[in-house]
This record gives C-alpha cells, sequence and structure tokens, in this order.
C-alpha cells in the first residue's frame, strides 16, 4: 500500500522510492530533487564558469538524453551563462549508431542545440563495421575506445568548447572501480571517481551525474517521457564489465547504499594518486599532434596497424615487433588531420598519470 | 463448453516494455495479456514445500490458489510472452525480474507497491523498464 503522501511536499501521492534515501516522494518534488541535486554537484565542483562553452557527448543513449534536457533547465534555472552543444560520435555501427544518431537529431530540435556529429569514417577512413570485419571481434573495443576518446577531444575543438560533460553516473562510475578492483589497477581507480578530469594538455571533461543514481535517471526519462534510444552495442558483449554491472545490480538491491558506498571507496585512493602524479615533458603526437606519452598517440598506430593490415600493431608487443619488422610507415601512409587545441598550445608541464588513459566508455 | 462465465473472471492487463527489454518481446513495446483471478501457488516461493507433503494434500489446491498478482504476471510473461528465449534472463530469474528492471505499477514505483505481491484489477498498467543498456 503507498502510503498517503509524498515525503518531502505531504501533498501527492508518491510515485517513486528513491534509491539514496528511502524517501517515497511525487512526481514533481522528484524532478526537483533531482534536478537540484545535479545543480548541488555542479556548483560544489564550480564546474563551469558564466560564457562557457559546453558539449554534450550525446550518444542517443538515456543517460546523455537526461544530461542534455538537464543541462538546458538548469542552465536557464540558474542562469550558468553556458552555451550547450550537442555533440556525437559517429563509430559507424549498421544498425546501432545510425538509429541512435536519429535520435540525437530529435533531441537537437527538442532541446534547440547546435549539433557536430563526427565520424570514424571521416577521421580515420575506418568505420567500425569495416574494422571489426578487418580485426574480428576480438580487440574491437580497444580500437573503438581509443578513436572516440580522440575523436570527442576533436569535435569539442572543431566546436570551439572550453568543456565536454558526459552522462557517466553513479552506478557506472561504481562499476568501474570494482572493475579496477578486479584488475589491481589503484593508479586508476581513485581517478576514475574524479568529477573532473582535466590533464593541461586535454579539454576538461566532467560528469555532472556522478551522483546521480540510473534508476533515477531511467525514471525521469520515463516521467519526463524524454526521447532516448536503447540498444546494446552489437559489437560490445564487454563480458567482464557486464559481470561487474550484475553484481553491482545484486548488491544494490540488497543495500541501495552500496553504490554511493563503493564510489566512496573509490575517492578514499585519490589522495594516494596525487602522489604518484608524474611530472613530464609534454608530448605531442609527431603525426597527428594529438597529446601523447609517445612519439605517436595510440590511435595513430592503431589506424598504422589497420593501414598496413598489422592490425595488432598497436594491441600488442608482437604486434608491435611486426610493424617495426615491416619497415617505416610509407609517405602514402592515411593520416589523422593534424589536431590544435582551441586555446592554442598548452604549457610546457603535462600532469598526467603515467599510464596510457584507459579505453574507457 | 462447461464455462461460459470464464471471460467475466479474467483479469486484462496493459503491459509496457521500455530500455531495449521490448526487444526480447516480439520488439513490441505494448501488449495486452489476460490472466485468471486466481493463480496456483508460486513454484518459486521462498520457503521451500516439501515434496512429500504437496503432493498428499492435493484435496486442498483449490485453497492452495492466490489472488493473480505481479510475480504472476511476470511468470506469465515469461512463460508465453518473451519470444527471446534464449535471453529470459535478462528479463526475469528466480521468480522476479532480473536487478536492474525497474517496474512501475499504474505509473508508481512497484517498490511502493508491494512489488510481486501486489494483486492486479482488471485494467492496471504494468511497465518493465531495463537500466542495463547503454547511456
Ligand atoms: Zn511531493
Ligand atoms: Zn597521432
Amino acid at each position: 500500500m503507498p502510503p498517503k503522501s509524498c515525503a518531502l511536499c505531504n501533498v501527492s501521492r508518491p510515485i517513486l522510492k528513491r534509491p539514496k534515501t528511502g524517501q517515497q516522494i511525487c512526481k514533481d518534488c522528484f524532478f526537483y530533487v533531482f534536478e537540484t541535486e545535479v545543480h548541488n554537484t555542479i556548483s560544489e565542483a564550480q564546474l563551469f564558469r558564466p560564457g562557457d562553452r559546453v558539449a554534450i557527448g550525446a550518444s542517443g543513449g538515456k543517460d546523455s538524453t537526461v544530461l542534455a534536457y538537464v543541462m538546458k533547465t538548469l542552465n536557464e534555472r540558474y542562469n550558468y551563462g553556458l552555451d550547450l552543444y550537442l555533440l556525437s560520435i559517429d563509430e559507424g555501427i549498421t544498425g546501432y549508431r545510425d538509429d541512435s544518431l536519429e535520435t540525437v537529431k530529435r533531441n537537437q530540435q527538442q532541446y534547440s542545440m547546435p549539433l557536430k556529429i563526427l565520424s570514424y569514417e571521416e577521421l580515420y577512413g575506418w568505420t567500425m563495421d569495416a574494422i571489426v570485419s578487418e580485426i574480428g571481434k576480438k580487440n574491437n573495443c580497444t580500437f573503438c575506445g581509443v578513436f572516440r576518446r580522440q575523436a570527442l577531444d576533436r569535435g569539442a575543438a572543431t566546436l570551439a568548447v572550453d568543456h565536454i560533460v558526459t552522462g557517466h553516473n553513479a552506478d557506472d562510475i561504481a562499476e568501474t572501480v570494482l572493475m579496477n578492483i578486479m584488475r589491481g589497477d589503484i593508479a586508476r581507480l581513485g581517478r576514475c571517481t574524479l568529477i573532473c578530469t582535466q590533464g593541461e594538455d586535454t579539454i576538461k571533461r566532467s560528469k555532472p551525474f556522478k551522483y546521480a543514481y540510473e534508476k533515477e535517471i531511467v525514471m525521469y526519462a520515463y516521467f519526463k517521457k524524454l526521447d532516448y534510444f536503447s540498444t546494446e552495442c552489437i559489437y560490445s558483449p564487454d563480458a567482464y564489465r557486464g559481470h561487474a554491472r550484475v553484481f553491482l545490480k545484486d548488491l544494490e538491491a540488497a543495500r541501495p547504499s552500496a553504490i554511493i558506498d563503493i564510489i566512496h571507496s573509490g575517492e578514499a585512493f585519490e589522495v594516494r594518486e596525487e602522489v604518484k602524479k608524474t611530472q613530464k615533458a609534454q608530448q605531442t603526437c609527431k603525426r597527428c599532434g594529438y597529446m601523447s606519452s609517445n612519439d605517436l598517440c595510440k590511435a595513430c598506430t592503431l589506424l598504422e596497424g589497420l593501414e598496413r593490415g598489422i592490425a595488432d600493431a598497436g594491441i600488442s608487443d608482437k604486434g608491435k615487433k611486426k610493424l617495426e619488422a615491416s619497415g617505416p610507415a610509407p609517405d602514402s601512409l592515411r593520416k589523422i588531420p593534424y589536431f590544435e587545441l582551441p586555446g592554442g598550445p598548452g604549457p610546457a608541464v603535462a600532469i598526467e598519470s603515467v599510464q596510457q588513459a584507459p579505453p574507457q566508455d | 463448453m462447461t464455462s461460459s462465465s470464464s471471460s467475466t473472471e479474467q483479469l486484462k492487463i496493459n503491459v509496457d516494455f521500455g530500455g531495449g527489454l521490448e526487444i526480447l518481446f516480439d520488439n513490441k513495446r505494448s501488449h495486452v495479456v489476460s490472466l485468471p483471478l486466481r493463480v496456483a501457488p508460486s513454484s518459486s516461493d521462498t520457503n521451500p514445500t516439501d515434496p512429500i507433503s504437496s503432493s498428499t494434500t492435493e484435496s486442498a489446491t483449490a485453497d492452495e490458489t492466490r489472488p493473480t498478482d505481479v510475480s504472476a504476471l511476470i511468470d506469465h510473461l515469461k512463460d508465453n510472452v518473451l519470444s527471446d528465449r534464449k535471453r529470459a534472463g535478462l528479463f526475469a530469474e528466480n521468480g522476479t525480474v532480473r536487478p536492474g528492471v525497474l517496474v512501475l505499477i499504474n505509473d508508481s514505483d512497484w517498490e511502493l507497491e508491494g512489488e510481486g505481491s501486489y494483486v492486479l484489477k482488471d485494467g492496471d498498467n504494468v511497465s518493465f523498464i531495463s537500466t542495463l543498456h547503454g547511456g
């Protein structure tokens, strides 16, 4: 039996039990607290300054669709003074991304925000469909992750934005914490809980939904009747993440605070990570100008391997040796367009974790 | 031919799937299902019944039925409506929805309505939404 009235306004009929607090609240109070908590997250972390140009990484899925809607709402309600853009990456996956991009195009109309779509094909000359037909389904998520990360930065540079926001929610972050623990990757553990990451040489990225539960995001989309697309990527049976997700959902069913508790555990490692930060000379890729910790950035290495028919060149040491043994790259090799940050060259010192950034989605 | 009154003893329930779950149900978001007013006790009840004692009390079956609830609806959907049988586990397991599937009863979080034990009324709307698909 539902209780008589909402725990917040004491008037209306409750429609939701909040996973965070167990409170039973009505629809209007739910919209209000959900939006206000995101606003609090944004203002406590001081994510934006008036006049910032902000790109919302938009996939057409539930999280980024709700993010676009809430960012627009908060920008108007609290006068953030932001210029908002939608930025989508077209990986070239037939039956998946082409459909979800249709959703993003409708969002562009519904939210009246400018939309930029950047495709793997125009940037790298390869769609994911073509990559998978070349290399199979084994390492395709590595290619996709590296290519997407760089594509987002390049799309953001084209839009001359200061900042990319993504729809990663509390469940996603808790899941990544679990995966980093299971892989023994302590260096990445603290980093993955940061609300905002900014190497001096990269475009700032942040996660305004860091503390938003997936259940509430989906309920928000449901009650607001937002238009989103939901199909699993046809190439990514990321089994490991899938197991972490199921495990997390089981934990949450037993104790809803598990998600926030796990994020807090990850945050406790942050301090240690400060110590581990290494200062290293800033380096950009000799071929394409994108930031890199080696002569060639990860995307250029992967692309060269694809172009020369040694697809594991960017994946394994064995592949790398094979590529080196087959001689220098021919002049005719396809190259990624040269990359420049909108703000000009960055400072001479980059602060970055020693490890190459993971292909995290 | 013996039960002419059965049509009045059925519940019509409007079922919606979202968040990708519809893919498991013939790619149809909306379904109307008919259920009897009472169903047999759930085989997946939490208290495991002794198979011997249950077989010796056959005469009591009429009393053992229970009003049709959301758990019965979930069983029915899984056994009779689901089209992608190989991936049934994405919808239900252990007699309830899989963790990560949200359920709304008449547009209200089922956690406020008694979850699986909510007794269905004719014309109720029940929505199942997966949160598991990428965002
Ligand atoms: Zn209220
Ligand atoms: Zn490069």
